[in-house]
């Protein structure tokens, strides 16, 4: 296997080739918050709170896309880089509609643990609250949109590991929300195989079992990598 | 041999909403009630003739001089039909247009040529024009090495806006392991105030598919699309009836002129969204999906269309190749500056006399192009600014229009080309309106992806809002410089990475407006009539 060698915040770390930013990251202890990206997905760059500065790049590069280049040398919490990561945490807050206290994943929640990292305790941008609905047509489940930051974390499971491409995402800008189907309500789309993964990889709430209540959502972030490595050591045989 | 006779009728989309059609057939009547045949007086439709705040325009080739002619009405037909015979046109002395004015003498059109001298919609009339001469000449003579050096050598750029050199990102498309490849040409020219690759794809289709037929025979590739926004239906129409007439002449297909040479080009109508300009979505929406950016790496010119290498350039860049190959790449070089080579077209509008098309050499100052070619505000005001580049642009102050444009010296300015539109603003604009109009394109357009375009733009149009409502505090002003930074450098794609150029530009050039609009007594509050 071969190996590259590069340095994350002073620190000399070695990686397979072919690995992320975000693994070398890791592999050094670094923290790099991230939301949308998910182990065993392919990464997006959408949430932006992986950027990293690299030596020599005028630009500052998604950690979970980048290639990891040999003697790449990678700084990950500089001043820069926590200011922008506190005002992306807050965008999120502002655009959505963010009651922790009445939400089924308070306390599991990954954008509010996001929000306590970055040290954010109030939003400098005011709230918009938009107009969202909550689709409950699912016998299982329930999406509510005002929970959801677009992470399309949901849409990525459902393609790439159930394979049933349940979930897209619809209009643009600020009007863009999660469809089910063609845009239907979700419990009358026939592709949906109510497997439920995408429930478990949600980072929020906006994704739950019906019978959850206020912070009784237990997600399992960890479902696509765990799948993913499965299909392909072909743990299963019965395929 | 003397030419016979002919009336060339502007027929591109600014012509015809001023009437151009209605005044052709007006013409037609007028012809045979003259008791002239067809042959003795041609009446050509033709593509753009420049001058569009003037439409309809009518160019007469009588015996004497050429005569344009602007703001014509289908009463003004018979003595149109006069002025072609007798190179009279006495009648006609208020709509004459001076072909000397500094508007047309002072183009150079390279990249327009044909344009108002071909009838787009005749693949004979192009051809007997030089169109596809090129083509043939290359496939029988040069090799696709010798093709890319001369593109090198011309020193071409992207006409897109980023100006990134052409000949190295064919080389970069030709050296990939081998495999297939495409072409594509992005016509999703959406900026607000730019119509250059409409007027182009209108007057002379074919030039632009000889354009990448060259392109895909430098770099190896059999298979190409032009992805044209839904928002030009006549643009749409000419070039897929151009690709058919050129299909029928075998200049498209298989085995192009006896040789081993085989392309398909086929059109893609985009369905109306900004961001498919940007080439990753663009490609994505080829492929029939959702147009968001994607990363990069990997490169189109890597891992484009279906995972193969693609070479993606503009309408104006591909349509540049032919007279850069008949030329030759030394002779492109020559026109323009050090760095940006060769000519650029303009589109002028806003606060000017002349509203139009404009094809001028790299590095010609900007107060050339507004003041003279343009000939200035209309009410004889000193222009305030020039927006350039769109949405992905700025606004540069009045003091630094002898700035030459080219790549460099508009990235200083804080602004950039773009991909070419230009709007005058006299005295009485607002630059905060400015800032906010295209603020608003910005929060229409973002795809929705990455935070800070989706969620930063309404942010800081909400925050512009209160400026021009004069309701703002230097708190907000602040603000916005903040989440301007932040927005520019922590986006996805060039959208969202140039969403606050034009607040930024702004802000530089024009901050006393801005301060002018705090509502809160302090240092920044000169403001007169303001209510506290």
């Amino acid at each position: 296997m071969s190996v590259v060698t590069l340095t994350v915040n002073g620190q000399d770390v070695a990686v397979p080739a072919g690995a992320s930013l975000l693994e070398a990251t890791r592999a050094a202890e670094a923290n790099v918050p991230t939301l949308c990206h998910l182990e065993g997905l392919t990464p997006v760059s959408a949430c932006r709170l992986c950027l990293v500065e690299v030596e020599g790049s005028g630009k500052l590069l998604p950690a979970c896309s980048t290639a990891a280049a040999e003697g790449m040398v990678v700084h990950t919490h500089t001043p820069r880089l926590r200011e922008y990561r506190r005002m992306t945490v807050e965008l999120f807050f502002a655009e959505g509609n963010h009651i922790c206290a009445v939400c089924v994943a308070n306390t599991r929640c990954e954008l509010q643990d996001m929000a306590v990292s970055v040290g954010m305790d109030h939003s400098r941008f005011p709230y918009q609250y938009p107009q969202r609905s909550v689709d409950a047509s699912h016998p299982q489940f329930t999406l509510d949109h005002n929970r959801c930051i677009l992470c399309t974390r949901c849409v990525r499971v459902c393609d790439e590991i159930e394979g049933a491409h349940v979930w897209d995402i619809g209009s643009r800008g600020g009007q863009c929300h999660i469809v089910a189907g063609l845009d239907e309500p979700w419990g009358q789309v026939q592709a949906c195989t109510s497997c439920g993964k995408c429930v478990e990889v949600c980072p929020t709430g906006a994704l739950f079992r019906n019978s959850d209540t206020t912070a009784e959502k237990q997600p399992d972030a960890t479902l696509p990598a765990l799948l993913r490595s499965a299909r392909d050591q072909r743990r299963w045989h019965n395929q | 041999m003397p030419v016979p006779p002919q009336l060339r009728c502007c027929d591109a989309s600014g012509c015809r909403s001023a009437g151009g059609q209605a005044l052709r057939s007006a013409l037609e009547g007028a012809r045979d009630a003259a008791g002239l045949t067809a042959e003795a007086l041609m009446i050509k439709p033709v593509g753009c003739l420049r001058l569009c705040g003037s439409g309809p325009l009518v160019a007469c080739d009588g015996p004497g001089p050429c005569q344009l002619f602007g703001g014509v009405a289908p009463e003004h037909a018979g003595d149109l039909i006069a002025a072609s015979l007798a190179s009279g046109g006495a009648a006609l002395a208020a709509h004459r247009l001076d072909l000397e004015d500094p508007f047309f003498a002072l183009q150079r059109p390279v990249v327009l040529e044909g344009c108002g001298q071909v009838n787009p919609e005749s693949i004979d009339d192009a051809i007997a024009f030089g169109t596809y001469a090129q083509l043939h000449r290359v496939l029988q003579e040069l090799s696709p090495e010798q093709v890319r050096d001369e593109v090198r050598r011309s020193g071409l750029r992207g006409r897109g806006g980023a100006g990134y050199p052409t000949g190295l990102k064919w080389d970069t498309v030709a050296l990939q392991p081998p495999g297939p490849r495409y072409v594509v040409c992005n016509a999703d020219e959406g900026d607000p105030g730019a119509f250059m690759d409409r007027s182009v794809l209108e007057s002379d289709p074919h030039r632009l598919i000889e354009g990448m037929a060259l392109a895909a025979y430098a770099v190896g590739a059999e298979r190409g699309f032009v992805y044209v926004r839904a928002e030009y239906p006549l643009a749409i129409e000419r070039l897929r009836l151009a690709l058919q007439q050129a299909r029928s002449r075998h200049l498209l297909g298989n085995h192009i002129d006896g040789t081993s040479f085989n392309l398909r080009l086929e059109v893609r109508v985009g369905a109306g969204a900004y961001v498919c300009g940007e080439e990753t979505a663009l490609l994505l929406s080829i492929q029939g999906q959702r147009g968001m950016p994607q990363p990069r790496p990997p490169f189109p010119a890597q891992s484009g269309l279906w995972g193969a290498p693609t070479l993606i350039n503009n309408v104006e860049t591909f349509t540049a190749v032919p007279a850069i190959l008949r030329e030759g790449g030394d002779w492109y070089a020559a026109i323009g500056t050090e760095h940006s080579k060769g000519t650029k077209v303009f589109a002028l509008s806003g606060a000017v006399v002349n509203t139009g098309l404009v094809e001028v050499p790299m590095g010609t100052p900007l107060r050339t192009v507004v003041e003279v070619i343009g000939g200035g505000v209309p009410d004889g005001s000193p222009i305030k600014a020039v927006q350039t580049g769109g949405p992905s642009g700025g606004c540069i102050p009045a003091e630094r229009l002898d700035t030459p444009v080219d790549y460099e010296s508009l990235l200083e300015l804080g602004s950039m080309m773009g991909s070419g539109g230009m709007v005058v603003m006299g005295e009485s604009t607002s630059m905060p309106e400015v800032a906010r109009h295209f603020m608003g394109f910005s929060v229409n357009e973002s795809c929705g992806k990455c935070v800070p375009c989706r969620a930063g733009t309404v942010q800081l149009a909400q925050l512009l809002d209160r400026f021009v409502e004069r309701r703002a505090t230097p708190a907000d002003m602040e603000r916005l410089d903040a989440l301007c930074r932040m927005v520019k450098v922590t986006s996805l794609c060039g959208l969202g990475q140039s969403a606050p150029n034009p607040v930024l530009s702004t802000l530089r050039w024009f901050r006393h407006e801005y301060e002018a609009a705090c509502r809160e007594p302090s240092g920044c509050v000169a403001a007169v009539g303001v209510e506290r």
